[in-house]
């Protein structure tokens, strides 16, 4: 076996033990489901009336609730960052990463382990949350093809903030502080995105910063190809900011794990 | 004897030759000019106080972090070019637990390994193995939460030994450890020996080194200060010494001028009479001594590798109990 393959098992190795670690210890994935689906309720049944009324459900002729699923698909996305930006920090600051490190194991295995976990788990996660969103009167109008497009934007975003979660882990001194360093992502730059309400409703600022942050052609391009639309060009900001957060993530990751072993 | 030991050193392979390591962090020098030679299936101890450099020498050589300056092998391997080659000779028990806490024994054991690439029949057949080697078969199905500090140590030795590594590095092995704990840790790393294994071993227990180790180096401050056999490093020191403790510092003064070849000592008023152990020397020290004098205790005191720590690293005097020192000073 060559170095690429026993590279790859080494990180298939960690992504089992990552996938049996959220299996022994669940909270966390209850935890990434439930954020958002609270927030679906939350919007769908208590505040969705008047944001509804304010959007002109009647004149588009859907609810609210077409609007708001894909923003918490993209929320339910994100909310895997605090879980894996702990459980790094965690490997980092235990004994068993120097274990690891003396042993002839790929370098990258441990940390691409972490984030092929948060992929497989969002996967799951959406999963769960579009049950619920469908159960709350979600009614998408995807193609099959549409259908695949939107595991891809899924698949592509959470491998996007998988890495940076990956090195918000490395970075941070403290569990606490893992665990913060995730919260922009699952409770600010959603709600400054056109996940809740679009983006022409709010203030000159916010609607600019809005119009230019990554969430926002996520989400976009999710909606459109839920709701059946043609997505246009926001599915290539989307695509292109996911390929950017990855690369960032990963040249900071990789800074960090470096010199984290000095 | 010594002239024995060269040649047996002779013979031997090299398992780890240090020359010059040097190690520091920003101005603080932890490694000041290091040089060791470890022969293959030799146990070799690194003792000192905490903070004397010898975690860092231990990361050092299983390839962990990069020394500023040196040259080193392991196993015939240079680190600085071909640590790859090297992790896959060497076994690493550090000093903390590196214990996976999610998942019970026997996954940890299988976690290595798969991370070690043995083929699955290999990897389950070496793991029950070792379960039933360390006594941890009846937990293997647990997690190591449930685990006393002596099997979790045991765990983390048994995922060392998974890939049937040549050289074990043992960081503070019994540090933390009950006596009881203590005792079978030593018997495992007795039986590595007996495998031909080679060990490097740190530790703050002169007992632990000195019952465990073929060869010690004593290390203060980044350097080592000594370094031998436990009988050499003995050897090095002034020898045994009776030492009386007398009621005040009168009878202090009437003793050393009784036994002018003594050292006596104000502060704790205790002589010390350099001593060779034969009786007859002792019984004459006392008849010189006469009645006159009041002496509160005696105690014949043969050198140990206290003496010869306290001695070549500063700290306290030899004979000052070092058994009753504080934690904070032995560590």
């Amino acid at each position: 076996m060559n170095s690429m393959t026993l590279s790859f098992q080494d990180a298939l190795t960690m992504l089992g033990r990552e996938l049996k670690h959220t299996l022994r210890y669940p909270l966390m994935l209850v935890a990434s489901i439930l954020t958002p689906v609270v927030m679906l309720l939350l919007f769908v049944y208590i505040l969705g009336g008047p944001i509804g009324h304010g959007l002109g459900d009647a004149a588009r002729s859907a609810p609210y609730v077409d609007f708001l699923a894909p923003g918490i698909l993209l929320m339910t996305v994100a909310a895997g960052s605090s879980s894996t930006a702990i459980t790094v920090h965690t490997d980092m600051t235990g004994g068993i990463i120097d274990r690891f490190r003396a042993m002839a194991v790929g370098r990258g295995a441990l940390l691409t382990g972490h984030v092929g976990g948060y992929v497989v788990r969002t996967i799951l996660t959406c999963t769960v949350v579009t049950g619920v969103a469908l159960l709350a009167g979600f009614r998408p109008h995807a193609t099959v093809a549409g259908w695949f497009a939107v595991i891809g934007i899924v698949v592509a975003f959470s491998f996007a903030l998988a890495w940076l979660s990956v090195a918000l882990g490395l970075v941070t001194k403290s569990v606490a502080g893992a665990n913060s360093s995730t919260l922009p992502l699952l409770f600010l730059l959603p709600f400054l995105s056109s996940a809740f309400v679009p983006a022409g409703s709010m203030p000159a600022g916010v609607r600019w910063f809005s119009a230019h942050q990554p969430f926002t052609p996520v989400v976009d391009t999710l909606r459109a190809l839920l709701t059946g639309a043609p997505a246009g060009s926001a599915a290539y900001v989307a695509l292109a900011w996911c390929g950017g957060i990855a690369l960032a993530g990963y040249l900071w990751a990789r800074a960090a794990f470096i010199r984290g072993s000095r | 004897m010594c002239v024995m030991n060269a040649l047996t050193q002779n013979q031997t392979r090299t398992a780890v030759s240090v020359t010059g390591l040097r190690k520091t962090y920003g101005e603080q020098v932890v490694l000041d000019d290091i040089d060791l030679r470890i022969g293959e299936g030799e146990v070799f101890a690194l003792l000192g106080p905490n903070g004397a450099g010898k975690t860092t020498t231990v990361r050092i050589l299983s390839t962990l972090i990069p020394a500023d300056a040196g040259v080193a092998s392991v196993m015939g391997h240079d680190l600085r070019s071909e640590a790859g080659a090297i992790r896959g000779l060497i076994g690493l028990t550090g000093q903390f637990s590196a214990v996976d806490d999610m998942l019970t024994g026997e996954e940890n054991l299988l976690l290595m390994g798969r991370l070690l690439h043995l083929p699955a029949p290999q990897r389950r057949a070496r793991a029950a193995w070792l379960l039933e080697r360390f006594e941890l078969a009846g937990e293997a199905k647990r997690l190591p939460a449930t685990y006393s500090g002596g099997m979790r140590r045991r765990l983390d030795l048994a995922m060392t030994l998974m890939g049937e590594p040549r050289l074990i590095f043992l960081d503070e092995p019994t540090t933390g450890l009950d006596p009881r704990s203590r005792h079978a840790m030593w018997q495992i790393v007795g039986d590595l020996v007996a495998d031909g294994v080679t060990v490097l071993l740190t530790t703050q227990y002169l007992e632990e080194a000195d019952r465990l180790a073929d060869r010690i180096a004593v290390l203060d401050h980044g350097r080592i200060v000594a370094e031998g056999t436990p009988a050499e490093l003995k050897g090095r020191i002034s020898g045994a010494h009776i030492r009386l403790r007398l009621a005040d510092a009168a009878s202090l003064e009437a003793a050393a001028l009784a036994l002018p070849e003594g050292t006596p000592d104000e502060e704790e008023l205790v002589l010390r009479v350099p001593h060779d152990g034969r009786v007859t020397a002792l019984r004459e020290v006392l008849a010189r001594l006469g009645d006159a004098v009041c002496v509160d205790d005696l105690s014949i005191h043969t050198p140990d590798l206290d003496d010869v720590f306290f001695a070549l690293t500063g700290s306290p005097q030899p004979g000052d109990h070092p058994d009753d020192l504080p934690e904070e000073q032995t560590k």
